[in-house]
């Protein structure tokens, strides 16, 4: 894919028009382009500038410095393995060197049929079910190695499908509608009520004296 | 020192499977809170949070009320409410977006009313995949039921609400960061001052950002009133809050009790809390406000869970998490872990911070991985004291944003409590736990 589908391409022009600037944006579509292709492509990310009217630097600048944003491909699972304070305690680095061999794959890697990436994440506060890790940021705890050969057979199979769709693929619940208030009204409305605030301090200020 | 029978104030909902539906929200009281409010002059709302003297539920504890009267006038102001939840075993925020999001909402609302902003965001920290449909579709519903938008309730009140997801960046949680996230920028966090965004903040303009959990105590204290929810608690720890336990515990959990009345001592052994300490081991160290916190041993347990009074004895609640370690933990290897966190998450715009936070975890790691010298823990300090000089609490700050004076924490304390074991790993070169 070089381009954002048509859909795609509506529907970041309604989260453009959510916001004061339409800047603000740009992660919810970097987003959006990811939950096409799992990934950021240069390609993707010269559409998503030139969308913006911003330049393809810009977007590659703020999408390089968020974990989540993807600027290489990775497969179609993105199993994250917390090894922070809380799992760390509870026997992380001993799942995480599980899933290694498990996936034959090392930290960082992407297995040769791009099924599994794996990655070594910080907390991903589900920390009372420690150890635990995300697939695609869909969360798993209490994981022991059993329980992860079981993940990695049933996501493998499909079985997991609805619970874990294709990496890139966040929210599927989608904003209904636009903003409902007019910017000018917000301001009208709220001029009115500082003014109506101001005279009732004076009001306040006139009983005490 | 006991627990107390304080109802929960933003938990007390989840006990339903459905929590986060409308149709229960609004069967358990939901939004009733925000209809209340409108009812009310904006300044009387922000009076009760005022007397409820409602501190801030992120990590610094700033009383909510004071920080909104701080709000400079303009035609133009923001609320942007801030659900990126990344502290190291903090999950607090995780659950209430999951389980109750209209309550987020509804505190939102009545925020956005009692400081008229403009418009309101909800940050939803980007790994929360299942938080934020849930947000999303709650925004929906409430915005269907009129809770949201134009003319709320048929009160003249106009707000538009947007859910905002983030893309996993620890320093985005820090509120400039935040801000400069929300542009659609990197979360570089930005010099100080102006020291409130309050001032200057979102685009520029005058900006309120608060936690969701500081959010969901509102409906409840726009109900009760702000001197009920002040009645609970002490002294400036009011209310009740959310205490993320974690580690070796036989419960670890999210548990809602009331502040100041509670001790760490009954959060971690009480049986229907903590329930103590695994496979009957013993207590070494906790640490009693996430990461950043300094950590405190076993004389320390009987300490109230009470801002002031934790600060007193050297460390802070912060994001009011505790975690737990028991007799058979590496240090070395626990100090370690959360000084690569820092390291990994340090954005880099400060030199201490970046090379730091990098001479640190190069240096725990060798002595964990047992090829330390002697001189290595005054190196340890002496980095340190360059980052946060005088290794003081609360610390002294060399850098743009509190990350920075955060990392010493974990070192310094687990090297003045815990030296001789570190020494262990130095002369042995190996764990004395394997
Ligand atoms: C490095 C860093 C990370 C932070 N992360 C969070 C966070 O994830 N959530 C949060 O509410 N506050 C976080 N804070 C605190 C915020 O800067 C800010 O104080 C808080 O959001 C204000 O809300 P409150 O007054 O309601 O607590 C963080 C601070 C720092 C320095
Ligand atoms: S202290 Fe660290 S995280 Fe904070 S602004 Fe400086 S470099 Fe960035
Ligand atoms: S430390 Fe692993 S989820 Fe928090």
């Amino acid at each position: 894919m070089a381009r954002l589908s048509a859909e795609a391409v509506a529907q970041a022009r309604e989260l453009m028009s959510l916001y004061p600037d339409s800047r603000s944006a740009l992660v919810p579509i970097c987003h959006l382009a990811q939950a096409e292709e799992g990934w950021l492509s240069p390609e993707v990310m010269e559409h998503i500038a030139e969308l913006m009217g911003i330049t393809p630097a810009e977007v590659l600048g703020t999408a390089s410095f968020y974990e989540m944003l993807r600027t290489e491909p990775v497969g179609r699972y993105m199993v994250s393995v917390c090894t922070n304070i809380a799992c760390l305690l509870n026997g992380a680095y001993e799942l995480l060197e599980h899933a290694e061999e498990r996936l034959a794959i090392g930290v960082g890697a992407t297995t040769p049929d791009q099924m599994f990436s794996l990655e070594e994440a910080e907390c991903i506060a589900f920390c009372d079910r420690a150890p635990c890790l995300q697939v695609n940021h869909r969360f798993f705890g209490s994981v022991d190695d059993e329980r992860f050969d079981t993940l990695v057979e049933d996501l493998a199979a499909g079985r997991l499908d609805d619970d874990v769709p294709h990496h890139g693929v966040l929210s599927r619940v989608r904003r209904q509608g636009g903003l409902a208030v007019p910017a000018e009204q917000v301001r009208a409305e709220r001029a009115e009520a500082d003014r109506a605030r101001a005279e009732r301090a004076a009001a306040a200020q006139a009983e005490r004296s | 020192m006991a627990l107390t029978d304080a109802s929960p104030i933003v938990t007390a909902r989840l006990r339903h499977g459905d929590s986060h539906t409308l149709e229960r929200y609004l069967a358990t009281g939901g939004y009733d809170g925000l209809r209340r409010a409108l009812r009310m002059e904006p300044e009387q709302v922000a009076e009760e949070v005022n007397a409820a003297s409602l501190l801030g539920r992120g990590g610094a504890g700033f009383p909510a009320g004071r920080k909104w009267s701080m709000l400079r006038p303009s035609p133009v102001r923001y609320l942007v409410v801030n659900g990126d939840e990344s502290e190291p075993a903090t999950f607090k925020d995780h659950l209430l977006i999951e389980r109750d999001p209209h309550g987020i909402i509804e505190g939102t609302l009545i925020a956005a009313y009692a400081n008229q902003v403009t418009q309101a965001f909800i940050f939803v920290r980007g790994e929360f995949a299942l938080g934020l449909e849930r947000m999303q579709a709650a925004l929906n519903e409430a915005y269907q039921h009129g809770a949201v938008g134009r003319d709320i309730f048929g009160s003249g009140f106009s707000v538009d609400v947007v859910v905002h997801p983030g893309a996993g960046a620890y320093i985005a949680g820090e509120e400039t960061g935040l801000l400069e996230s929300l542009e659609g920028k990197r979360a570089f966090p930005r010099i100080k001052p102006p020291y409130f965004p309050a001032a200057i903040g979102l685009y520029g303009e005058p900006t309120i950002a608060n936690n969701t959990e500081t959010m969901a105590n509102l409906p409840w204290i726009v109900q009760h009133g702000g001197h009920a929810f002040a009645a609970l608690g002490e002294g400036s720890s009011t209310g009740t809050r959310v205490f993320a336990l974690s580690g070796h515990v036989r419960r670890p959990g999210n548990y809602e009790l009331e502040m100041a009345k509670t001790t760490f001592r009954d959060l971690i052994f009480a049986p229907v809390l903590g329930g103590g300490i695994r496979h009957g081991r013993e207590l070494k160290a906790f640490i009693p406000g996430g990461v950043s916190a300094p950590w405190f041993g076993p004389d320390q347990i009987d300490l109230p869970l009470d801002q002031d009074a934790v600060g007193k004895a050297g460390s802070m609640l912060g994001s009011g998490s505790v975690v737990v370690m028991d007799d058979q933990t590496c240090v070395v290897r626990a100090a370690w872990r959360i000084v690569r966190f820092f390291y990994r998450e340090s954005c880099g715009q400060c030199t201490p911070c970046r090379e730091g936070a990098g001479w640190i975890e190069k240096v725990v790691r060798r002595i964990e991985e047992g090829s330390g010298r002697e001189q290595d823990l005054d190196l340890l300090l002496d980095v340190c004291d360059n980052i946060a000089p005088g290794l003081s609490w609360p610390p002294q700050q060399t850098t743009i944003c509190v990350l920075g004076p955060s990392i010493p924490s974990s070192i310094v304390w687990a090297i003045r409590m815990f030296r001789d074991e570190f020494l262990v790993h130095i002369k042995e070169g190996a764990c004395p736990y394997g």
